[in-house]
Order: structure tokens, then sequence, then C-alpha cells
């Protein structure tokens, strides 16, 4: 049988559109608000990535930092996360749910606790943003082995020689960092040269599930209609700093959003 | 977990770049895989090869200044009544902090693979005013990320990367001061690896630039073994040598040389910022048993809460106010190498006050932390005992804290 993360990839194809992620962070803007954000775009997007905080972030834009400072201050724990995605997984609705995060948060609570609660309250894959292949390589065989889905990341500076190690070492889904940028920059690569990157990756490992994140937002998505996924992080945690300041209703907005973005790949 | 002999030690981490298999490493991003690799084959050649070794010495002589001085401090001796004491007064260095060395090797790197900008973190502005001073030198243009925090409370350096062409980057996130700054010129480095050359400020990051850094910054002690075989004619027979220690690059320099020799021979102490007096938020992570985690890239003893987000601290000297340390010396600590203590604020202002009464020098916060541990160490020792501090930072940039802390009279003007 097929794990969840793959089958909503299978799902999507079937509907001959790529599959679409979002990226929120967990605790943001408040534990409770951020379960209802995901119950609420677990209507329109295939994968939710959920993001764990951290306040040394080396890869993070301002908009995701933004939302981290936001829960990490609101008092958001490790454990409340995994609260999170446990009651997230009663729904009726409830899709598949990445965890992504910095190694530190794993390495404290020990890999494997960490993979054991995972398991316990319905992770279905990781990403973890600083631990790179070959360094990965003892972990990721431990998420295997739970059945959990380590999620490599490729970016435009990774070698052809990497590329098929990363990918030989890879589970079901893969992640093409779009360009050199933080999250939530503005796409300074063309889409062709992103999709020629991206066309280079399924070649190399046709079997596995491609998706492309960084950049992109409702101005860029139909741009990438032909990929296996897309991922929008930066661009939903912007619409929740925003709805916060304008007095509205996070969860009513980003799920409007996320319909739009649906719309647009569909 | 065992130091070998005959080895740098910073050639003594293993494949993944970890020092005693846990201490260091590279947790970064995928993106900046490639520019570590290239950085760590390019770092590798050069510093096998003479003519870089030789245009390296020719810099540090001519343009840094070497040899710093190695001076007694006869009146200090005579006023403590115990060791001898002595410093190396490495802020005689051009920019007047042991920085400019890690600064002026990484503008060379740069330089040699073609890279036009340069950028680095700051943290007592030190590191950002050498690196915009080598920068300048060697034509790169030059961007410093700081702290919000650290740029109100070190106006003189600020001012001295500005004239210099380097552009200042405030870093509002976090506690505003050097973690932040550091993650900040990371993230740009990210965006940014194809066209742009980072230098990390101190022996912490990514394995390759703890490397770059203790190399560059042991020249301190090569000088220093040279003026004691001058002075004494020997490696004399009980040396100690105090070091403050933030992120720890001046400390690694003033003893990498001296790395084989046993400890009951040349010691090495290590003088972390333990902050204000009653402030439990230290920065001295190997004084006060912080546990390990990742921070910037590394593995090493951290202050955290127990999930693992880093804890803000406090301390009088910007330099050192930094929630985690070298895997270096997590690695000399843990061999047992190098004992580490703390500092409090107040002590390091005592400290600065009593070598600034005696004798004609003024070892800026940072290494006035060391001096406090020394002085106070030294009473006990006996008059064959050689202390010696590093006396890495000039105080200039600490004039106004010093001013507001202890009032006019401890601020000359320069």
């Amino acid at each position: 049988m097929l794990n969840p993360i793959s089958l909503a990839f299978k799902k999507a194809k079937n509907e001959k559109r790529p599959a679409l992620l979002t990226y929120t962070v967990a605790g943001d803007s408040s534990k409770k608000q951020s379960l209802e954000i995901l119950k609420a775009i677990s209507n329109y997007a295939d994968i939710l990535e959920v993001g764990v905080p951290h306040n040394t972030p080396v890869a993070d834009g301002g908009q995701i930092q933004t939302s981290s400072y936001r829960a990490i201050k609101n008092g958001i724990k490790m454990n409340d996360i995994f609260k999170i995605v446990k009651d997230f997984k009663t729904n009726k609705n409830s899709k598949p749910i990445i965890l992504m995060g910095y190694y530190n948060m794993i390495f404290q609570y020990g890999e494997n606790n960490f993979l054991k609660k995972c398991k316990k309250s319905g992770v279905n894959g990781l990403i973890v943003v600083d631990l790179p292949w070959p360094e990965n390589k003892i972990f990721s065989k431990k998420c295997k082995k739970n059945s959990i889905n380590f999620i490599q990341l490729l970016s435009p500076t990774t070698s052809n020689e990497r590329l098929k190690s990363i990918t030989k070492d890879s589970h079901d889904m893969i992640y093409y960092i779009s360009m050199l940028s933080t999250t939530g920059g503005k796409l300074k690569v063309s889409p062709k040269k992103i999709l020629a990157n991206y066309n280079k990756i399924k070649k190399i490992s046709p079997k596995k599930n491609c998706v492309i994140g960084f950049g992109i937002t409702e101005k860029t998505i139909s741009n990438f209609k032909n990929t296996d996924g897309l991922v929008v992080g930066s661009q939903i945690c912007k619409e929740i700093t925003r709805s916060l300041s304008n007095r509205q209703n996070p969860v009513i907005n980003v799920s409007n959003m996320v319909e739009r973005l649906r719309k647009k790949i569909s | 977990m065992k130091l070998r002999k005959g080895i740098p030690v910073i050639d003594q981490g293993d494949k993944l770049g970890f020092w005693g298999g846990k201490f260091g490493g590279n947790f970064v991003p995928e993106t900046l895989k490639k520019p570590i690799e290239d950085l760590e084959i390019q770092f590798n050649k050069l510093k096998k090869d003479k003519e870089f070794i030789k245009e390296r010495d020719r810099y540090f002589k001519n343009w840094v200044g070497t040899p710093t001085r190695f001076i007694k401090l006869n009146n200090l001796t005579n006023y403590i009544g115990g060791a001898q004491i002595w410093s190396k007064v490495v802020s005689d260095a051009n920019g007047g902090a042991h920085k400019i060395y890690n600064a002026t090797v990484h503008c060379l790197l740069a330089r040699r693979s073609g890279k036009k900008v340069i950028i680095g973190d700051t943290g007592a502005g030190y590191a950002g005013k050498m690196l915009s001073m080598a920068a300048k030198k060697f034509g790169l243009k030059c961007k410093i990320f700081m702290g919000a925090k650290d740029i109100k409370r070190q106006q003189p350096n600020v001012k001295a990367m500005k004239k210099n062409g380097a552009d200042v980057i405030p870093v509002y996130s976090g506690s505003q001061t050097l973690v932040d700054a550091v993650s900040e010129c990371m993230r740009y480095w990210v965006a940014n690896c194809d066209t742009t050359a980072m230098c990390v400020g101190s022996t912490v990051g990514p394995s390759i630039f703890v490397r770059i850094c203790g190399w560059s910054t042991s020249q301190i002690s090569r000088e220093l073994k040279v003026q004691l075989i001058n002075e004494f004619g020997h490696v004399p027979k009980k040396l100690k040598l105090y070091n403050c220690v933030g992120g720890g690059s001046s400390s690694f320099g003033f003893w990498n040389e001296f790395m084989d020799y046993d400890k009951k021979q040349v010691e090495f102490i290590g003088v972390e910022a333990g902050g204000p007096a009653k402030s439990k938020r230290h920065a001295a992570p190997l004084t006060y048993g912080s546990k390990i985690g990742i921070l910037h890239g590394a593995a090493q003893y951290v202050n955290q809460d127990s999930d693992g987000q880093i804890e803000e601290t406090e301390s009088i000297s910007a330099g050192l106010d930094y929630p985690g340390i070298s895997p270096l010396h997590c690695f000399l600590k843990d061999t047992k190498r190098a004992r580490y203590t703390a500092a409090s604020d107040e002590e390091a202002l005592k400290a600065y006050q009593i070598v600034t009464k005696y004798e004609n020098l003024r070892p800026s916060l940072e290494p006035s932390h060391a001096f406090s541990v020394a002085i106070k160490e030294a009473k006990k020792l006996s008059k064959n005992t050689i202390v010696i501090i590093n006396s890495c930072g000039d105080a200039y940039k600490d004039r106004g804290i010093l001013e507001k802390k202890l009032g006019k009279k401890y601020v000359k003007s320069n």
C-alpha cells in the first residue's frame, strides 16, 4: 500500500494537476488558531507542511521568521506541536502532515523519541533544513524504519554527482529549492530555468515525487503546472501577519488564499 | 575523546568535520553545501602552498604589523605579589584587535576565488571593522551584519566600518546581538553564495570557518613562542596563558602553538563572560555546563531551553555575548587540555580599573575578563610562574560603556 504522501501525489496526478503543499508555522498566531488554519486549508491543499519554529533559523526569510517568533512568543513547545498534529489527524478531512524544522529541535528531543512521537501523533514526513546529505544518512534510515518519509532537499548549487547520490538515498518525495534564496524571496530565476532543473532531477529519478518550493506565490504558481507538486509558504505566513494587523480573521483569509492557489493549478 | 599530538587541532576533525566525533560538523542548508565544499578545497590546497603562506606572512608583517608586543607588566606584578604577569598586546595589530588575522585571510581567499563581495558578522564590531579594512585593502565590496543593540553600544567601531566603505546592516530579530547577526549573515549567504564570500567572525560556524579562523589567529602563538624563547631562552617551565572566550578565536590562536606541551608546563585558561553578577543569562556555556546543541551550523555546548531554542545571553562585552562556543573549545574542554571559568561584568570592570591604574595598557572589556581571573590566580602562584594575558582588544571601542559605568576619568581621549 502506498503511504499517505505518495497517495496524495497520485490523487493529484489523476486529476492532472500538481499537488498543492502549504507551509504554516505551528502555533502561529496561537496553538488553537494554527490548528484551525490547518483544518480550513486541508479542504484545498493536498499535503500540509507544519513549521517547527526555531529562533536561530539560517534559511528562513522575513515572513516565516515573523511567524516563528510570534509562535515562540506565544509559548509553543515541541509537545504542543505534536498535539496540534494529533488533533488535526482526528479530523475527517485530514491530509498528510510534514513537519519542517531545524535539527536542534530533534536532537534535543532525541532522534528515537522524536520519531516515536511523530508516529504516535500521525506525522507522515520530515524536512530538516540543516541536516543535509550525507549527514542525514543515519537519521533518514531511522525515519524509513518508522514509515516516516524523510524528504531530501536539492538546490541549484547541488552538483550532478550529489544529485544522483541524494536522490538514490531519498524516499518517495524530494524537494527542489527553486533558487538561491531564503524562503520568501522574490522569484529571481525564470520559471523556464527552474523547470529545466526540475526536469533534470526527474530524468535522474523519474519515480520520485519532486516538489518545487521557494518563490511560489499566487502570481507565479501557474507557471509550474506540469510538475509533481508545489509548495507555498511565505505568502501564507505573510497573509497571517496581514490579517492580524488588519484585525481580520487569519483562518478565513488564509483558507481563501489556498483556495485561489488551488484553482490556479487545477 | 583524545587530543592527538603532532597534528594541528584544526585538522583533527573527522571526515564530516566533527572534533572528538561530536563537536562541529556542517549543519547547513543544501544550498550552502557547494560553496562550503569549494572553500574547503581551496583552503586545504592553499594552506600547503608556500606562495600563499608567503603572501599571508607579507600582509601580516607589513600591513597587520607583526609581531605584536610581548611585555612584562612590572607594576601589576609588584602590586599583586605572586607570579610574573606579562601580556601579549595583540591590540597592537592594525585595527586594534586579533580579528584582523581572520579577516585578512578570508579576503585573500575571496580574491583568489574571484568573488567581488565579502560579508561578515560582528558583535563588538571588531570583526566587522577588520573585515571592512581588509575588504578595502583588497578591493572587495563589504557588507557587515550587526545586531541593532550592538550598533548602539559599539559606535566607534560602527563609524570605522562605515568610513571604510562597508554597508552596516542592522539586525532587528531576536536579541539583536551577535547570535542574530550571524544568523542573518548566513541567510544572506544562502541567497547570494554564487557571487559572495562569507567570513565568519570567530572560530564558529560550519567546520571550514572554524578551521580558517583558527589557522589565521594562530599567528598570535607563533609570535609568542619566538618571543618567549628570546626572553627566557626556552618555553618557561611554568607557563599560564589566560584568554577571554566568546566565540573563541583569540584564545585558540593564543594557545595553538603550545598545544603539544604538557598542561603542567603550559596551562590554558579560558575566561567566559559570566554576565551581570546576579543574572542567569550568562554567556558561559563551558563554565556553567550547558548541553550540546546545534547553533550556526555546528554542534557545540550552547545555552538553550529543553526544546532546543537558543537562549539570549547578557554581557557587558559585546564580543563575548554569544550563547555558543567554538567546537574547538568544546574539544579542548572535554579532552581536558584547557580549563574554563567565568568572570562577571563587575569583575571585568574591576580588572580594567586595576590594569589601567598600574599599567599603560587599556584592555577592552573582553580581555578584562581574562585579566580578572589572571589577577586573582596570580596572587597564589610562585614568582617563577609566568602568567600571560592576551590583551586582544583595545578599550577605545568601549569608551561609552566605561564612561557610564566608571566615570569620565577612565576614558582617555583618543
